[in-house]
């Protein structure tokens, strides 16, 4: 199996990566090269095994805890906002979405 | 305050972890006299790259903090003593950058849970360190982030041999810890990450079992492998460490095991009478170079000394966790990186005709390339008509890797074997062709899939794989919760033995 110039475009773009040409080229070789060492994995046998999430669930069931949603935090709306590329009023700035 | 003649101004980057205590609670030295003179080691040694942001006024106000608290007869286990901190930890004092340019000058409105667990114990931040961006790499040169001190994105230099790399992804932690900049710092493990810049750089690192140490503030990369761990010099040094770091934090880290905080110094002195040793003959193929070969077998030969016993055994999917590991871990990063909009926070690209077009361009500019490809095999890996053939497929797979494991420990206590295939490589050996440094992290991926405590301790050093005197690690693995048991046996290595305690020439 081998990705083409076609697949590349459309995984960059459910990616969300803008992709020069020559970069596009590179990917391109980079994972067909990487898919090549896969390739092994893919004969494996593996009728009746159950997917590893929690990798601890190997020796035991491995409960996902769920918490009330509940407010636990104290406004902090400056300090998260410090690093934000574009902000007024409190409000996060982005591009018109609709026209 | 004076420091006695016993503790001399030379000799305080010698001192360990434990000897630091010790002086501390004594008052032979003050958490200032420590933290100054890092700081001034951490400048003069700035050519190596470690440190990627430092705040000389925030690092002495916790010191002199420490200080106050000693005199008031604190006995927090790590009171005063200095650490600097992966720049995958979120900070609230210091700039955090995950050596990515998509997070350059970002400031965190809160302090990640390891860290703050530390300062708890009384630690004094010296600052962070360089990393591969987002955790991803083997060898550091995947760090966007220009060095403090440079105004060029420099690489990480291995204070053995300042033409080799560190190792990564934790390179500045290794470097800071090998040349004495500081006497201990937190790493984290996704693949190897701690465990292979500690053997590059003749260190001692432990990466605990997965969920032991808390997730949240650390910069995510694959989240059902990252795990935070300590560095230093010595087992001792990294089981007072590894106690403080670890415990349950249930509300903030979804995949934090309830298991309570232990005391992993208690049993550092054990006796290793009748420990099975168990040596995966996979680990010990073709590609394994001869000086590694022969530091690991003298290794093992000293673990007999001290009343092991080597036991054989088979880890038959050892080849299989890279093409495993290498589809899970960019599946969730793909997933993980998704958040690096630019919106909230984070670069974001000056010009776009649209919000789909600023999502492209700001993710093609904040991210290398290195994580672009990861991204891009992730997000294939995932998409729909393939989510079955590569990642449900690497899962199962990922179980029966962590199910050989369990067989394998039916017949052993620890296993042991090499760390990675060489000592370091050279700067820019690897950086062409990154299969081939993927290749080269066949020896940590297994346990970082099993999720096991996994460590590295300095064992010998190179002869023909490279240049002579570049250090080699041994790999120590436990069962799950076996943490313990692994700074037991490194710890009698390191007592009968002296690789820890060899240093660097001109550090």
């Amino acid at each position: 199996m081998s990705l083409t110039p076609q697949d590349v475009a459309r995984i960059a773009t459910l990616a969300r990566l803008e992709l020069e040409a020559d970069q596009s080229a590179r990917m391109l070789t980079q994972m067909n090269n990487f898919f090549a060492i896969v390739e092994q994995m893919r004969a494996v046998d593996t009728t009746g095994i159950e997917p590893l999430t929690h990798p601890v669930a190997t020796i035991g069931e491995i409960a996902l805890r769920l918490r009330p949603d509940v407010v636990s935090e104290t406004n902090a709306r400056e300090a998260n906002q410090r690093s934000a590329p574009a902000v007024e009023r409190g409000l996060f700035l982005v591009p018109k979405v609709i026209e | 305050m004076t420091t006695s003649t016993s503790l001399s101004r030379q000799a305080l980057h010698d001192l360990s972890v434990c000897e630091m205590v010790a002086a501390l609670q004594s008052r032979q030295l003050s958490a200032v006299e420590l933290a100054q003179h890092f700081l001034q080691r951490g400048q003069l040694h700035g050519n190596l790259g470690a440190f990627v942001d430092i705040q000389e006024e925030v690092t002495l106000a916790q010191a002199q903090a420490a200080d106050a608290r000693l005199a008031q007869g604190s006995t927090a286990a790590l009171e005063g003593v200095p650490i600097a901190h992966k720049d995958i930890f979120v900070t609230r004092d210091f700039a955090t950058t995950a050596g990515s340019r998509m997070l350059q000058g970002y400031r965190s409105p809160f302090d990640a849970t390891v860290v703050a667990k530390l300062a708890a114990a009384g630690m004094v931040t010296l600052g962070k360190l360089n990393c591969d961006e987002f955790a991803m790499g083997s060898s550091n040169e995947n760090s966007a982030i220009a060095a403090v001190g440079h105004s060029a994105v420099l690489p990480v230099r291995n204070p053995w041999n300042t033409d080799y790399v560190p190792g990564g992804s934790s390179g500045g932690s290794a470097v800071a810890v090998a040349a004495r900049l500081a006497p201990a710092a937190t790493g984290t493990d996704t693949g190897g990450s701690i465990r292979q810049p500690a053997a590059f750089c003749g260190i001692t690192g432990i990466k605990p079992t997965y969920g032991r140490a808390s997730r949240y503030g650390m910069v995510a990369f694959a989240s059902s492998l990252d795990q935070a761990g300590p560095m230093a010099r010595t087992a001792q040094d990294c089981a007072l460490l590894l106690s403080a770091m670890c415990g349950p934090d249930l509300d903030r880290d979804s995949t934090s095991l309830d298991v309570p905080a232990q005391d992993y110094s208690r049993g550092l002195n054990d006796g290793l009478e009748g420990l099975r040793v168990g040596v995966p003959r996979e680990f010990f193929g073709e590609g394994l170079a001869d000086d590694v070969r022969k530091a690991i077998d003298a290794a093992l030969q000293q673990l007999e000394l001290l009343g092991a016993r080597l036991v054989p055994i088979s880890l038959p999917r050892t080849e299989l966790s890279i093409p495993v590991y290498y589809i899970i871990a960019p599946a969730e990063a793909s997933s993980n990186l998704g958040r690096f909009d630019g919106v909230k926070f984070g670069h974001r690209a000056p010009h776009y005709s649209d919000l789909a077009d600023m999502y492209r361009k700001t993710r093609a500019q904040g991210f290398g390339a290195e994580v672009q490809r990861r991204i891009m095999i992730g997000t294939y890996v995932l998409s729909h008509g393939y989510y079955g053939a590569y990642y449900l497929q690497a899962q199962k797979i990922r179980r029966m890797i962590a199910d050989d494991f369990q067989q394998a420990f039916q017949h052993c206590d620890v296993i042991a074997g090499p760390v990675a295939p060489t000592a370091a490589w050279k700067l820019g050996e690897k950086s062409d062709d990154p299969v081939a440094s993927y290749l080269a992290d066949i020896f940590t991926l297994p346990a970082s899939l099993a999720g096991l405590p996994g460590m590295s301790l300095p064992v010998g050093f190179s002869g023909t794989s490279g240049p002579p005197g570049l250090p080699i690690g041994m790999q120590l693995i436990g069962n799950y919760f076996q943490e313990a048991r692994l700074l037991n046996v490194a710890h009698r290595f390191q007592q009968a033995t002296a690789f820890h305690s060899a240093r660097p020439t001109g550090f």
